[in-house]
């Protein structure tokens, strides 16, 4: 470990997860509200102004964030203090550790390259749960309890038919590691095809995309959150505590959006052009671009759905978990092997 | 007997039950709204409020105001008519005796709009006039409760002349 290596890391670390992810976080929290608002034939927010200037609304993220740092942290009365502060931590550092295994440009340009990359993401996310069970748990609110308890039930499931999802694109790419499963798509079918994640595994994408939305616990499975009927494991949050289960919420849309990026996506791949990202110079930025274009593409594709869709009853939940995606994906899998024992 | 008639549910397909392409239907109206509206904003309507405002109806009920005769006197004859009707019960009224005619006039006359509910009634119900929601100026919040207490002099200063003959000459 060399001191180059610690250093280079944590250029890394806060070119991509600090300044890339934390402040599209924010811009996402504009995002959302601005664009439910045109879908829904409003103007939005637009009057947070400094200077005389309003940029379409985009200081609002700052406005909020001075109001959740000035604002009165409460506690209710009978709730486990250490474990209420705990909370918010727990869901939001497993959030942004997610981001370490993603390969967001070729070569070197990934915090940890490690052999497990997928397998990582899946154990550092279910961590999520114990920000969920413990922030509704501590509040000694009955609201919150219940909220956790949708949380834990709905994130359990879904996390299987995550996990059995992408079975069929290791299958296919031969590998867990996100950073070989990116070069692998690199490939071309039949000599034209870019053999993309989306190509191969049409049905895996699409299930992986309502796996990981019901996991992100946003609308239309927002049923751990139930805004409506204020049955939420945050209720009792307010200030930083409720805007840092905010911000996970929102860096978990990005972090499903970079790991459907990279396993369907192509990662940093621009088709036909370096699939072996060798280049350099001007192609790198390129593909680091590409990558941040697809990203965002999907960030606003999960909005899109957000803001169509109406939420679904909590049965139509669990067995749209168990008895739909689960049988799906297993099928998925022995589909992808048969085809791949066929043509291999 | 009561006539039911029972609409079949349509049927509920595998295309139906299958979700996606329903979900595709329904995320392309939303695309449609997001595109026309961030490139055009021709769907939006929203009105940006203090900067641009909407002209109201021309019936909108407003903060009252008594009606002036043409010497600037209150047209008011405290007969009770209005805060007789008043549902709310909000108009108070004390009635005193005009020097220069045999008439009577409202001393004190307060309408509080904590109570009020616009419905216009005492308007329909005074027999000369006097009293009219025409105003066009909102009945504003207020701190205290003795605020919304509007009396004479507030009514009278948003009121006008008024010549109406309904109920007969006077002099
Ligand atoms: S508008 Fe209706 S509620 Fe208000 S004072 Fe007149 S009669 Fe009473
Ligand atoms: S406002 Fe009209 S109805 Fe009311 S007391 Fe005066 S004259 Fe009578």
């Amino acid at each position: 470990m060399t001191l180059t290596f610690v250093l280079l890391t944590l250029a890394k670390i806060l070119g991509f997860i600090l300044v890339f992810c934390v402040i599209l976080a924010a811009i996402l929290t504009w995002v959302e509200r601005k664009m439910s608002s045109i879908i829904q034939d409003r103007i939005g927010p637009n009057r947070a102004e400094i200077l005389g200037f309003r940029a379409f609304g985009l200081f609002h993220p700052i406005a909020d964030m001075i109001k959740s740092f000035t604002k009165e942290e409460f506690v209710p009365a009978g709730a486990s203090k250490t474990l209420f502060f705990l909370a918010p931590a727990f869901a939001l550092v497993p959030t942004l550790c997610a981001f370490a295994v993603v390969p967001f440009g070729p070569g070197d340009l990934v915090i940890s390259n490690l052999d497990s990359g997928m397998l990582f993401v899946f154990a550092i996310m279910g961590f999520g749960i114990y920000g969920v069970t413990l922030g509704g748990w501590a509040s000694a609110s009955n609201f919150a309890m219940l909220g956790a308890l949708r949380g834990a039930a709905q994130m359990v499931s879904y996390e299987v038919s995550m996990g059995l999802n992408v079975v069929g694109i290791f299958a296919v790419f031969g590998s867990v590691s996100l950073t070989a499963i990116v070069g692998a798509q690199g490939h071309l079918l039949w000599g034209w095809l870019p053999m993309w994640g989306i190509v191969v595994q049409p049905l895996g994408f699409v299930l992986f995309l309502v796996a990981a939305m019901a996991e992100n616990k946003r609308a239309p499975f927002d049923l751990p959150e139930g805004e409506s009927e204020i049955i939420g494991y945050f209720v009792e949050y307010s200030a930083m505590g409720f805007a840092t289960f905010m911000l996970s919420e929102f860096l978990e849309v990005i972090v499903i959006a970079c790991i459907a990026a990279t396993l369907f996506f192509g990662g940093w791949q621009i088709p036909w052009l370096d699939p072996t990202g060798t280049a350099g110079g001007w192609i790198t930025v390129a593909q680091v671009a590409f990558f941040a274009f697809k990203v965002l593409f999907l960030c606003w594709f999960q909005m899109l759905i957000r803001w169509t869709v109406p939420r679904f009853r909590y049965d139509q939940v669990m067995s749209l978990g168990w008895k739909v995606l689960l049988p799906l994906s297993l099928a998925n899998i022995l589909a992808t092997a048969v085809v791949l024992a066929l043509v291999v | 007997m009561v006539k039911v008639k029972v609409v079949e549910r349509p049927p509920a397909d595998l295309v139906v039950q299958s979700w996606l392409p329903e979900l595709w239907k329904g995320m392309k109206v939303s695309g449609r709204h997001f595109f026309v509206n961030l490139l055009t904003q021709k769907g939006i309507v929203t009105s940006q409020y203090p900067e641009v405002k909407r002209a109201y109806p021309p019936r909108f009920r407003g903060k009252h105001r008594l009606m002036r005769r043409e010497d600037g006197s209150v047209r008011c004859v405290a007969c009770f008519m209005c805060s007789t009707a008043c549902p709310a019960d909000c108009i108070s009224i004390v009635a005193g005796q005009r020097d220069d005619e045999n008439e009577k006039f409202p001393v004190t006359f307060e309408v509080d709009f904590i109570k009020c509910v616009f419905c216009g009634m005492c308007e329909e119900a005074c027999p000369c006039d006097a009293i009219r929601l025409d105003s066009g100026v909102h009945r504003a919040p207020a701190y205290t409760r003795k605020e919304e207490l509007n009396g004479k002099e507030d009514l009278l200063s948003l009121g006008s002349l008024s010549v109406a003959r309904q109920g007969g000459e006077f002099k």
